[in-house]
């Protein structure tokens, strides 16, 4: 029957394109509703399924970067030049078609403001975007966690969420950014790759016993969780999660 | 290290259509070192089949297997699987 899913059981279901946002020349954001949607918690994602006319199908995986908002729910998808399902669904889907979905997934790589804190998130490039849905979440339950964000980008251009950042700063939220290519003229903030100097600074020290996140690309992720080790800090207390190198 | 590495998140959809319960929580213990450990941190490689690797020892835990009517499943390197029910 539809619409009663067994919990537990994935089903595809329809998704209905609602708005799209760009958010940097190579990213932006579709907002889907999804009628039998469950409800999902911050860090989770969707596998996303593309029917060809010829039957040939595409299944991705998607993080959401949206907190709890009924039926919504917002990906935020990097354009890879040879993708097979990013590009149609950054440039081909249009308001009012439809797409498959099933989800939400996971439960490993999830915050709930009642898990607390101290809470470093740690960004390599899209990997940003399950913990956009942890700092909206917070943001949304007004919830205080003392929350740090370490975001490493390529440039100013290529930062997500800029704008959103810069307003939830303070009330406990701190946003630190390093852009790893290029400098806007007369900036003085981090301008390498994130290393174990820069999660000491940014970071809490082991005795306040943060939790971690860290997203983003292999390579980015495995520099940064062995450095929290090499710093002392608790290797279950360090959740990780990995795009492989070119995003998903 | 090998770039196309990933780990248990990148496999959650597929585990939880097998065992119809979120998987990534779930702990498994390594059946080569002994180590547990959740799900969601194993490591993750994808080629014709899909392939979970402790991430303490680098044991086999898992392979797995999809086509389009089935999936085959290998839980040799696991000695036991913890899970939420």
């Amino acid at each position: 029957m539809a619409g009663t899913a067994v919990p537990g059981r994935l089903t595809w279901e329809p998704a209905e394109l609602v708005e799209v946002i760009v958010e940097t020349p190579h990213v932006k954001t579709i907002v889907l509703d999804v009628p039998s949607w469950p409800g999902h918690r911050a860090g989770q994602h969707v596998d996303v399924r593309l029917t060809a006319a010829d039957g040939y199908q595409a299944e991705r995986s998607y993080s959401i970067a949206s907190a709890l908002d009924g039926t919504r729910v917002a990906l935020t998808v990097q354009r890879l030049e040879d993708g097979e399902v990013s590009p149609y669904l950054t440039d081909e889907l249009r308001q009012g078609e439809k797409i498959e979905l099933r989800g939400p997934i996971g439960g490993y790589f999830v915050w709930e403001p009642s898990d607390g804190g101290p809470l470093m998130l740690v960004a390599g490039g899209s990997g940003v975007v399950p913990l956009m849905a942890m700092i909206r979440t917070r943001a949304a339950a007004g919830d205080d966690t003392e929350t740090r964000l370490l975001y490493s980008s390529r440039s100013q251009d290529d930062v997500i969420y800029r704008d959103e950042l810069e307003q939830l700063s303070g009330n406990g939220l701190r946003v630190v950014h390093t852009l790893t290519d290029s400098q806007p003229p007369g900036r003085t903030g981090y301008a390498r790759r994130v290393d174990a100097e820069m999660l000491a600074e940014v970071g809490p020290r082991p005795a306040e016993r943060p939790h971690f996140y860290a997203c983003g690309p292999t390579p980015f992720v495995e520099a940064v969780a062995e450095a929290l080790v090499r710093l002392g800090h608790e290797p279950r207390a360090i959740k990780t999660e990995r795009f492989g190198p070119t995003g998903r | 290290m090998d770039e196309l590495m990933l780990d248990g998140n990148a496999v959650a959809g597929l585990l939880q259509e097998v065992f119809a319960v979120e998987m990534t929580t779930a702990v498994g213990t390594c059946g080569g070192c002994g180590a547990p450990g959740p799900v969601g941190a194993v490591y993750v490689y994808r080629g014709a089949g899909i392939v979970l690797r402790c991430p303490h020892c680098g044991n086999t835990l898992a392979k797995i297997v999809k086509s389009a009517s089935r999936v085959w499943i290998d839980l040799t390197g696991i000695r036991t699987l913890q899970v939420t029910v």
